[in-house]
Parts: structure tokens; C-alpha cells; sequence
């Protein structure tokens, strides 16, 4: 199934989801489509202008730009979604999610579209982390069963 | 090609590369000769820098933002000037970009400019802006200039009158004012008036300067010695005017197109902002309001000076709208002079709302430009921050001398 992961751009967790079996929806899949394209003509992203108004399928223009060019940017991730796993909270290093308003409408999003959803805080010991691995996994094989079914 | 070295500008940023404007900042960071930087920081200084900057928010683009200004501040890395950019209607970043701005400002002492961007930025929104930035960085020694020295002239091409001086020795004598309809001819015109007054030849001059909108145009035209955008020079000829060229300064300039309110030290602009969204705030607005109201735009100052503001409801950003509140006033039976006073105290407080909070407004205030000479416009603004505005006499010649002044300083080259 294809895996949406918050943070989107989380190694860790795109790569639990694939050792599983299942395809993670990664915003670096997003970013490489859009750098290895042609031309360069936006550095550092390719993401030009014309982007944000893309992302005004999510949100209205008083939305500020750089919101809905990240919205633009995760449209293919949300819309793909199959099954979502989200981490609350995470630290910087677990994936980094620049805009706190652009992660709300994610999260919001993915939670309206009544997929299978594991929703977990990050852990802070490691006995929590052991348990937050586990419940990813038994997740990710329930999703492997259903699939199956 | 300049041989100068490339000025240092730390960006601190949130949301360009996701609004598509990174490369229009690269763009016009390269017509001054300067370059981007990056300040590299840990992981570690991103998580603890809520505690030491003693601001929590829930972007981590900003707490990245935050860091890399305590990496300036700490001179882990070396800059010339900070440019910080965040979105605009972002709420949480314009105050994170209000209190980078303040704490680059006041700890390291290094120029900085803050301006909030929508995906319809381009390189030659921030051209003025970045021009400015370098200026202020690179030429220090230049902008310490405080005396005019031999025959020299400026001339400013601004978007809706260009105005020229002459000066010698210190003294303005002879000056040009006209209205700015073929950017060339119209400065022509402007210089030749004010040679005419000083009684001097062309030929006589030593230097010239040119400034405003038309400033590459003009200058290319007359060999001008010195180009300059109008945030550089209408400081140093805002504190000329009003002779405080020592300490802190803050300089209001409500142009046709355009209003700068610049936060001066010594004569240096160190914060300053640059308004163009919304012509409600602007000059032409005044201008409008004028015709509509059946006055010269000489004449509206003092017809707004003898009406009351709040007695007409005014506050549009838009100057279409803004023109449609002028006019069911109108017909609502409002009186002329309450109507001119509203349309003043519309455009000051807009500047005050949208402009002013990005910088530290310190005393002496000096308003110059042609619109100071609209006397309910600094009455307005006296009002709204509850100091005394200053206008010098020749405020509308604010650019042109500034300039004329800054070039003298190339004479002896």
C-alpha cells in the first residue's frame, strides 16, 4: 500500500514502511522529480512562482505563499495516500517540517480522508522507543493483511 | 565589471524556496555584486535556540532562522549585511523576522533589512532594497559625508516629479522641480532650471549624482559619477536638511509610488522598509484626493490642516476604495477640509501600521519628500506617534541634494 509519513521527509520512517513491504510517500520523491526535470529553472527546489498557485487547491490566497507552495508540493503524497502513519511532535533530526501551518493542514488532511491512520507521539525514553517501533510494525503488518484480503 | 569584493548577505529565511522567489533574491543580489550566505549551523542550535533567544514558536523554519542570527551574532560567521524574508500574512514569522531584525541590529551592528514576500516578488522588487543593502555595507566612508564640497548637482527621477539642485560650498543655489512625464526630457528640464537659478554652466559641474527611479536611465544619459538607489541618499539628505547628521535619526519619505521609512544612525541607514503594495498609502492617493476635491496639491495641506479626520471614516489600503470612501463622504455632506484631513490621516496610518513597525522609530523624525510639504500629512503623523515631526525647508529636495551631496565626495577622484 502507499504509505503517507509525517514528517514527509523522515529516513527513518520511509524506511520502516518499505522494509514492510509497502511504498512510503516521501517528500523527496516529490523534491527529485522536480530537479531532475530538464531545466533548473527555480533553485534550490525547481519550485517556481507558479507553484503556490497550485497549492490554492488547499488554501485560499491570504494563505501565505510559502504554504501553498509547500502544499503544491505535497498534493501528489496526500492525494496518493492509502494508509498514513503520523508522528506528533518529532525532534528536528527525526524529519524536519519547516511551516507549523503547513503541517496542521497536512495533518488535517490526511486525518479527513478516513484511511487506516497510526497516530503516535515521538519517543522520549528508550523503552517508548522500542514500543514506537513496534507499534509501526504491527501497523504496517496489518496493513500487509488487509492488502492480502 | 566591479572589482570591488562581493558583499556578504546572510539570508535568514522562511518560505522562499517554497514560494519560487529564491532565485529573483539571487538575481538581484548579483546586479549589486554581492552574494547569498548560508550561516551553517548544528542540529543541537536549532533545538536549544527558543531557550537562548527566549521565543517559542512552532515553525522549525523559524527556529532555523533564529539560530542562524545567533551565528552572526556570535561571529561564527562573517557578514556584511542580513537580508530576513518571511512570507507575507504569516503572523508567527513577522515576529520572529521583527525580532531577528532588532537583535542583528542591536548585537552585532550590521545593516539589515526585513521584508515579507508573496510569490509575485521579483528581483527588481528587491533591487532597490538589496542596492541599499550593499551601499550601506560597502560604502561607509562615503555615506560619513557630512558637508558638500565645490560645484556639484543631483538629480532625483522619481515616479512622479524629478527634481534637480545645484550646490557649491556647501549651500544649495539653484534648484529644479517638475513634473516626471518623459523620464529623460523631464530631467533635462528639471537640471536646467536649476543651473539657470545658480547661474552656472553645465560645463561647470564637477560631479553629478542621480538618484530615484530614473537613476540608471538619467545617469547614463548625463555621465552621472554617482548612481544611487533612494534609501542611501535620501538619508543622508533628510539629515542634511534638518541638520542632525550625529546619533539617531528616522526619515519618512510618502513617495507617488512608494514610501521608505528608514531607522538612521549618524546618517546611515541601519533598518529601513520600502512599502509598494498598496497605492492607498502612497502619494498618488494624495494627489487624487486633491483633484477630486477641486484643490492644486499645493493647496490640499491647508485645507486638511483646518478640517478634523475623524469626523470622515478613511483607512483603505486600496486607493480605489480609498477614493470611493472620499467620495460618499462627499455625498454624504461631509466638508471639504474634514475630507482632505481624512485622506492625510489615511496615508499616515498606514505608513505607521504597515512600515513603521518594521523599524525602531527613534527621535529626531524627519519627513521629506514633496508630500511633507502637504502640511496635514505631518500633522497626521504627529498625531498617530506622538512626537514632533520634523519637515526641513527644501524637503521635496530631498534625493537631489543627498545626491549633490554624496558626489562631491568624488571631486578630488
Amino acid at each position: 500500500m502507499k504509505v503517507f509519513i509525517y514528517p514527509t521527509n523522515s529516513l527513518i520512517l520511509s524506511d520502516l514502511v518499505e522494509r514492510f513491504g509497502h511504498e512510503p510517500l516521501a517528500v523527496m520523491q516529490e523534491v527529485g522529480k522536480k530537479v531532475r526535470t530538464q531545466s533548473l529553472d527555480s533553485p534550490p527546489m525547481n519550485i517556481t512562482p507558479e507553484d503556490p498557485k497550485l497549492g490554492l487547491k488547499y488554501a485560499a490566497v491570504e494563505v501565505p505563499s510559502g504554504v501553498r507552495g509547500r502544499m503544491s508540493l505535497f498534493d501528489p503524497l496526500i492525494s496518493n495516500a492509502e494508509a498514513a502513519i503520523i508522528v506528533r511532535d518529532p525532534v528536528v533530526s527525526f524529519g524536519c517540517m519547516g511551516c507549523a501551518r503547513t503541517n496542521e493542514l497536512v495533518n488535517f488532511l490526511i486525518r479527513a480522508k478516513k484511511i487506516p491512520l497510526l497516530e503516535l507521539d515521538y519517543p522520549a525514553t528508550e523503552d517508548e522507543a522500542k514500543e514506537f517501533v513496534y507499534k509501526i510494525s504491527q501497523f504496517l503488518k496489518n496493513l500487509t493483511a488487509e492488502g492480502k484480503k | 565589471m566591479s572589482t570591488e569584493n562581493p558583499v556578504r548577505i546572510a539570508e535568514l529565511s522562511c518560505g522562499v524556496e517554497y514560494s519560487g522567489i529564491q532565485k529573483e533574491i539571487e538575481s538581484a543580489v548579483k546586479q549589486v555584486n554581492a552574494v547569498m550566505v548560508y550561516p551553517e549551523v548544528d542540529i543541537a542550535d536549532i533545538e536549544a535556540i527558543e531557550e537562548e533567544f527566549g521565543l517559542k514558536v512552532a515553525s522549525p523554519d523559524l527556529k532555523l532562522m533564529m539560530a542562524r542570527a545567533k551565528s552572526i551574532v556570535t561571529g561564527r560567521v562573517h557578514v556584511d549585511a542580513v537580508f530576513v524574508a518571511t512570507c507575507f500574512r504569516c503572523a508567527e514569522a513577522a515576529i520572529v523576522r521583527s525580532e531577528i531584525r532588532r537583535y542583528i541590529h542591536e548585537k552585532a551592528g550590521i545593516p539589515v533589512i526585513s521584508y515579507s514576500f508573496t510569490e509575485r516578488t521579483t528581483a527588481g522588487t528587491l533591487l532597490t532594497r538589496m542596492e541599499a543593502l550593499t551601499t550601506t555595507a560597502r560604502r561607509k566612508s562615503l555615506l560619513a559625508r557630512e558637508k558638500q564640497s565645490g560645484l556639484t548637482a543631483g538629480i532625483d527621477s522619481g515616479s512622479t516629479t524629478t527634481k534637480a539642485v545645484v550646490m557649491k560650498d556647501n549651500k544649495i543655489i539653484g534648484k529644479g522641480w517638475v513634473p516626471t512625464i518623459k523620464v529623460i526630457e523631464s530631467a533635462e528640464e528639471a537640471y536646467t532650471n536649476a543651473l539657470k537659478e545658480a547661474g552656472v554652466a553645465r560645463s561647470e559641474i564637477q560631479a553629478l549624482g542621480t538618484t530615484g527611479y530614473g537613476r540608471f536611465l538619467i545617469g547614463e544619459h548625463f555621465k552621472a559619477d554617482l548612481v544611487q538607489e533612494e534609501i542611501t541618499v535620501n538619508s543622508k539628505g533628510a539629515v542634511y536638511l534638518a541638520d542632525k547628521q550625529k546619533g539617531t535619526a528616522t526619515v519618512l519619505d510618502i513617495g507617488g509610488m512608494d514610501n521608505k521609512a528608514i531607522s538612521v544612525i549618524d546618517g546611515i541607514p541601519g533598518m529601513f522598509t520600502m512599502g509598494g503594495i498598496c497605492a492607498g498609502a502612497s502619494g498618488r492617493f494624495l494627489e487624487m484626493t486633491a483633484k477630486r476635491l477641486g484643490v492644486s496639491i499645493t493647496e490640499l495641506g491647508a485645507l486638511a490642516v483646518k478640517g478634523k479626520a475623524s469626523n470622515v471614516k478613511m483607512n483603505s489600503y486600496c486607493i480605489v476604495f480609498g477614493i470611493q470612501s472620499l467620495v460618499n463622504s462627499l455625498a454624504a455632506g461631509s466638508a471639504p477640509e474634514d475630507v482632505a484631513a481624512a485622506a492625510c490621516h489615511s496615508v499616515a496610518e498606514q505608513l505607521f501600521e504597515q512600515q513603521l513597525q518594521e523599524i525602531d522609530v527613534k527621535e529626531p523624525v524627519i519627513m521629506c519628500g514633496g508630500t511633507a510639504l502637504i502640511e496635514g500629512l505631518p500633522k497626521a503623523m504627529e498625531e498617530l506617534l506622538k512626537v514632533k515631526v520634523i519637515v526641513p525647508e527644501n524637503a521635496q529636495y530631498i534625493g537631489a541634494v543627498g545626491a549633490a551631496l554624496l558626489v562631491s565626495g568624488f571631486i578630488s577622484k
